[in-house]
């Protein structure tokens, strides 16, 4: 009797470790169109307006948690918030002349080109899932093809640049983040133009790095990152972001100088709080 | 060995259920300790402590495919993590049949770094280019503390959710005896 319990239970066990091996090796095998992807996603058709509702009902007990955690940290972010205020006063005088002889200056060249959000179709979307673990890659918002999100769509939030739309269903859609070590954007230092692409590595979540510079280019912590959009002139790679969207600052250089050289950037997004983002409906290569 | 009746089933899969969509649409974007908790592990191990090692595998299994489909990940990946989760704790009741009052948090610490170490190892065992830095390490580790820290209510809910579905148990039948004024059987003797 035990040893027929015994031989059951290495065989169930055996069974269920094979099926999980059989379904990765499966998941790795298949396209993006494959049978496994196609029930992820209905499966998260189908999850998806219960994970709104339960979203929408425990908002408070989110609200409450992160209320407590903000007073505490807000204390400490006074002096350098102050000090931040102060700084970027004296830049908003200088950037407000600046704006405006650039204005001119663009109109005299006919490079009108100037790309607001507003000019991209962004959706307002809320974010009602997140993934759990702490490889944090991912979040799941309400908005899907019905409302004309597509994948390779960039996603924004209040602070600056959130990802990129990586699967999309009717009613929902799933955005890789900026954290996730899977993307890679192209960017450059906002005050000096020096270009690069924004990666991270995996398990390094708040530490972005700003690879490809050159041992030319001067990068100073403090420097802000943004989006550098398609810089090839005949639009062969365009990019999935448009330019001048915030990304990080920088908060130190690894081998300055060289051509090894590592900008880190802390994004600007903080990618456990998103309420709400916006997905950029409007760019050229959503497929 | 506990009986997998229907009834037991459904609560299972009520609770896996449940479980997933909380953590999904709440826990994991309440923030504490600079991370944030990760129910699956607790009510995996949980549920294998009660149920046993067959049941609390197959429970780990289920979970974790869930968990694959509604957050497109990648298939399989957390089903073999949680199935060791399930099945580790479940023969750790089979074998030593723990009763202490810290059981509950130990195991949720044990499940929680067998879960979130197994998933890293799983990672980069699949090609994931990363580097073992102390980030990762210090997130790992306030993870554990964190999810070692509520294993004891999880383990608490889970144990009442479950509770009415699973066979009497003789200890706690005896020790209702003496606490609703039965006789010991010393006494009856």
């Amino acid at each position: 009797m035990h040893d027929k319990t015994v031989r059951r239970r290495r065989a169930v066990l055996g069974l269920l470790v094979a099926s999980s091996l059989i379904l990765l090796t499966a998941y790795f095998g298949e396209s993006a169109g494959g049978g496994l992807h196609a029930v992820q996603r209905g499966v998260v058709e189908v999850v998806s307006p219960i994970q709104e509702g339960a979203s929408r009902a425990l908002k408070p007990v989110r609200d409450l948690v992160g209320w407590v955690g903000d007073t505490i940290d807000a204390k400490g972010e006074v002096k350098q918030l102050r000090a931040e205020r102060d700084a970027l006063r004296q830049g908003a005088v200088t950037g407000a002349a600046a704006r405006r002889e650039n204005d001119q200056l663009r109109r005299l060249l006919n490079l009108d080109r100037s790309r607001d959000l507003t000019q991209t179709g962004p959706v307002t979307s809320r974010v009602i899932g997140q993934d759990p673990n702490v490889w944090w890659s991912q979040v799941l918002i309400n908005k899907g093809t019905s409302d004309g999100v597509a994948v390779n769509h960039p996603v924004v939030g209040p602070e600056g640049l959130v990802g990129v739309v990586s699967t999309a269903t009717g009613t929902s859609a799933i955005v890789t983040l900026l954290t996730d070590h899977r993307t890679a954007v192209g960017a450059r230092i906002a005050e000096s133009g020096v270009g690069g692409t924004i990666m991270v590595e995996a398990g390094r979540p708040t530490d972005l790095v700003l690879r490809f510079t050159t041992r030319n280019d001067e990068v100073t912590p403090g420097q802000t990152v943004i989006t550098s959009g398609t810089e090839s002139r005949i639009d062969r790679v365009p990019s999935l972001y448009p330019p001048r969207i915030p990304i990080g600052r920088v908060t130190r250089v690894d081998d300055p100088g060289t051509d090894d050289q590592e900008v880190h950037v802390r994004p600007f997004a903080n990618m456990r709080r998103l309420d709400f983002v916006q997905v950029l409906t409007r760019t050229r290569n959503a497929t | 060995m506990i009986a997998f009746t229907p009834q037991l089933a459904a609560r299972l899969v009520a609770l896996g259920v449940a479980m997933v969509i909380l953590q999904v649409a709440a826990v994991s974007q309440i923030e504490l300790f600079g991370t944030n908790a990760d129910l699956s592990p607790l009510v995996v191990a949980a549920v294998g402590l009660m149920v046993g090692s067959l049941p609390g595998a197959v429970f780990g299994f289920a979970v974790g495919l869930f968990l694959d489909l509604a957050l497109v990940q990648t298939v399989g990946l957390s089903s073999l993590v949680y199935l060791a989760v399930g099945y580790g704790a479940g023969r750790w009741l089979e074998l030593r049949d723990p009763q202490g009052a810290l059981v509950p948090f130990a195991v949720g610490a044990a499940a929680t770094a067998v879960a979130t170490i197994g998933y890293a190892l799983m990672q980069f065992l699949l090609g994931v280019d990363a580097p073992v830095s102390f980030l990762l390490v210090r997130e790992i580790l306030a993870t554990i503390l964190l999810n070692a820290l509520i294993a004891g209510v999880v383990h608490a809910i889970v144990r009442r959710w479950l509770m009415p579905a699973l066979p009497e148990d003789p200890r706690r039948r005896r020790r209702r005896a003496y606490t609703t004024g039965g006789l010991s059987p010393l006494s009856r003797s």
